[in-house]
């Protein structure tokens, strides 16, 4: 597993001659990132509007991480993901209208209004959940690649997490359990420089996350993780290796959020020109530009998807908040088998 | 393999053989924990299970409570059947949050996704010198957590019944047995059990003596003595905290009059004050007498013999509780 070849951070690096099904699969993954793209943004609005309750926690700008990365698991791959995980639910291929309904608690959501923001789930889709404790859910990835063993073909776990839930001890406790019993578990760490409110120079004592991986001898790599097509390469070949017993693997994805930690925090705290450098390398814009670089689409056809993506999004919206909320006798539903 | 009928098993041995059976029954049943494979477990309940399952069913993992707790669930909720020990029930504190936020609430969060068909060992209580971190009654820090059920085998026989009943559920399970009561020996029989319903262990009509495990081995040398007195005693084990028996309590007060709820650990947050505010709201004309709450002293556990067991209900404590309440 080559990390080199992933992080030029380069999106022309990516690719060579693609056929015309591999240009369809490749406009998906823009059409994918953009409409992701949307949803946060109307989440966004909608929580100004006070029609989201609770926290919220936006993607905006780690678009690239989750859809390269879900693009390259299988069906019967598993997933889990953090409280910012709309994204990663969504490129799983969620319903982003009953993702939207369970954002507004609404009847038809994903969870039938019993998750919300924090606990989106798609179980069908491969979805195994958003945990909103730190960490918390490392473990049970590796759990999920336990039981994938006693398949024909073992799945493979990938867990999303950010750079915050390296210092929290489940994080060490699952590395080192997936290490020693060679589970095929991608750990993919979404460094997005800070943890919740603090830049991660402050309270983490290495600089480059995929150190971590060392003192479980656990492999690492470190990708671009605003360029999707080096998320995809590098996903795709660890989840081939992890399938032949090639043991986990962690993955520190650099990446940005454009927004805040959570819905009050206007993240007044980071460098303006940090803020600027990062936009610049903004993962949709540079796909969009790779793609018309190669000759893939021009420009107004990348013009058509964004408006189509934002016409779903619109779509999910005014039908999610057309539905009605749970019926309360439902919450003594599903509490057990 | 089919159970063993009537024999005569300690509660270790119990133990032992339900999950033996589960294993044998279905092969998606897997066993997680510290020290119970190769080396049968410290309290020797997996003693054999790794040389006839093998080291992919009976594993051995790192001391690391939330990973063994959250890789079980992780594991459960993908199709197994997982059994994980705490080796002793106060370091459930270590994995909380597995429990408390993940394990009980995974299903609930997701609306009913998945099931989570778990099952948690805990080797729990007091009364073996064992100090403050290795001796706490926990059972009552996961009351408050709805999505968990809670199992408190009293005998050999209800060791290997709610169990197994545990490892077949496709609801989370948290069974706490208790170490004092691992050497105790009686009959166990193969069956059907009856998760959530209390027991009389024995009848009487003056008064009903509510408890769990060890503490029901002491109402039942108290009750003895009571009966020496002329007061004749009902012992209820509860069996199960979640769910809590009610139903049968009421019952049971409803032809005695008279409650003393006898619990290992202190009063606050615990099962016993639970029990006695939902008599009273339920079946306050049902008494003739306030119920008695009868619990450890507030008090980390001691080391000391005489300091451990002068801070336990113990039998002469019980007597004297039970007679307040027929003399009242």
């Amino acid at each position: 597993l080559s990390s080199e070849a992933h992080t030029s951070g380069d999106a022309t690096a990516a690719g060579g001659d693609h056929s015309a099904a591999e240009i369809a699969e490749l406009l998906g993954l823009y059409r994918r990132m953009v409409e992701i793209r949307c949803f946060e943004d109307a989440v966004e609005r909608l929580f100004t509007r006070n029609l989201i309750r609770g926290s919220t926690h936006l993607g905006q700008g780690q678009e690239a991480v989750a859809v390269g990365a879900c693009s390259a698991l299988r069906p019967d791959d598993v997933m889990t993901c953090t409280y910012r995980g709309h994204d990663a639910v969504l490129a799983m291929g969620a319903s982003p209208t009953a993702a939207m309904a369970e954002l507004l608690g609404r009847r038809d959501g994903l969870c039938g209004g019993k998750g919300g923001s924090m606990h989106l789930t798609d179980v069908k889709n491969g979805a195994y959940g958003s945990f909103a404790i730190v960490g918390g859910h490392l473990p049970f990835a590796v759990g999920a690649a336990l039981a994938g063993l006693r398949r024909d073909e073992p799945l493979v776990s990938l867990t999303f997490f950010g750079d915050g839930a390296t210092n929290i001890g489940a994080f060490h406790e699952a590395l080192n359990l997936a290490a020693i019993w060679r589970l095929p578990v991608i750990f993919v760490c979404e460094n997005n420089l800070y943890g919740e409110y603090s830049p991660i120079a402050a309270t983490t004592p290495v600089t480059r996350l995929t150190e971590r991986a060392k003192s479980y001898a656990m492999r690492s790599v470190q990708v671009d993780g605003n360029d999707v097509l080096a998320v995809r390469d590098l996903i795709a070949e660890a989840a081939a290796e992890a399938r032949v017993g090639g043991g986990p693997l962690l993955v520190e994805a650099l990446t940005y959020r454009h927004k805040g930690h959570s819905r009050t925090d206007p993240a007044t705290y980071r460098p303006p020109e940090e803020v600027e450098a990062w936009l610049e390398r903004d993962p949709i814009v540079r796909f969009g530009g790779w793609l018309i670089e190669r000759g893939h689409i021009d420009g107004d056809g990348l013009a058509e998807i964004r408006d189509a993506a934002a016409a779903t999004v619109q779509e999910a919206t005014e039908a999610a908040l057309a539905l009605p909320e749970p019926d309360p006798e439902t919450r003594f539903e599903d509490i057990f088998a | 393999m089919t159970g063993v009928t009537a024999a005569e098993l300690t509660y270790r041995e119990a133990v032992g053989l339900a999950l033996a059976e589960e294993l044998e029954r279905d092969e998606s049943v897997v066993l997680l924990g510290e020290d119970i494979g190769a080396a049968g477990g410290v309290f020797k309940t997996t003693a054999g299970l790794f040389d006839r399952f093998g080291a992919e069913r009976v594993r051995d993992t790192p001391i690391s409570e939330q990973a063994i707790v959250g890789c079980a669930l992780g594991a459960a909720v993908l199709g197994m059947r997982p059994v994980a020990e705490i080796m002793f029930a106060d370091f459930a504190a270590v994995c909380f949050d597995q429990i408390a936020n993940q394990v009980a609430k995974y299903r609930y969060m997701g609306g009913g996704q998945a099931k989570a068909p778990i099952t948690i060992r805990l080797a729990n209580g007091s009364g073996s010198g064992y100090a403050s971190q290795h001796s706490q009654s926990v059972e009552n820090w996961f009351l408050n957590f709805p999505g968990l059920q809670i199992a408190v085998p009293g005998t050999p026989q209800d060791a290997y019944l709610l169990l197994k009943w545990a490892i077949r559920e496709d609801n989370p399970v948290l069974v706490f047995e208790h170490k004092s009561l691992y050497g105790m020996r009686g009959p166990v029989a193969t069956g059907e059990p009856a998760f959530g319903s209390s027991v009389a262990l024995r009848e009487g009509g003056d008064v009903t003596i509510v408890a769990t495990q060890l503490m029901c081995r002491r109402a039942l040398e108290a009750a003895t003595e009571l009966a020496d007195q002329g007061v004749e005693a009902e012992v209820i084990d509860l069996r199960t905290l979640a769910p809590l028996d009610l139903p049968g309590v009421l019952e049971s007060v409803a032809r005695t009059s008279r409650l003393v709820c006898v619990q290992e650990g202190p009063a606050a947050g615990g099962w016993a004050a639970t029990l006695i505010a939902r008599v009273v709201d339920e079946g306050f004309d049902l008494l003739d007498a306030k119920p008695r709450l009868l619990t450890s002293d507030e008090t980390p556990v001691p080391y000391a013999r005489s300091l451990e067991e002068a801070g336990l209900p113990t039998v002469e404590r019980i007597v004297e509780a039970t007679l307040a309440a027929v003399n009242q």
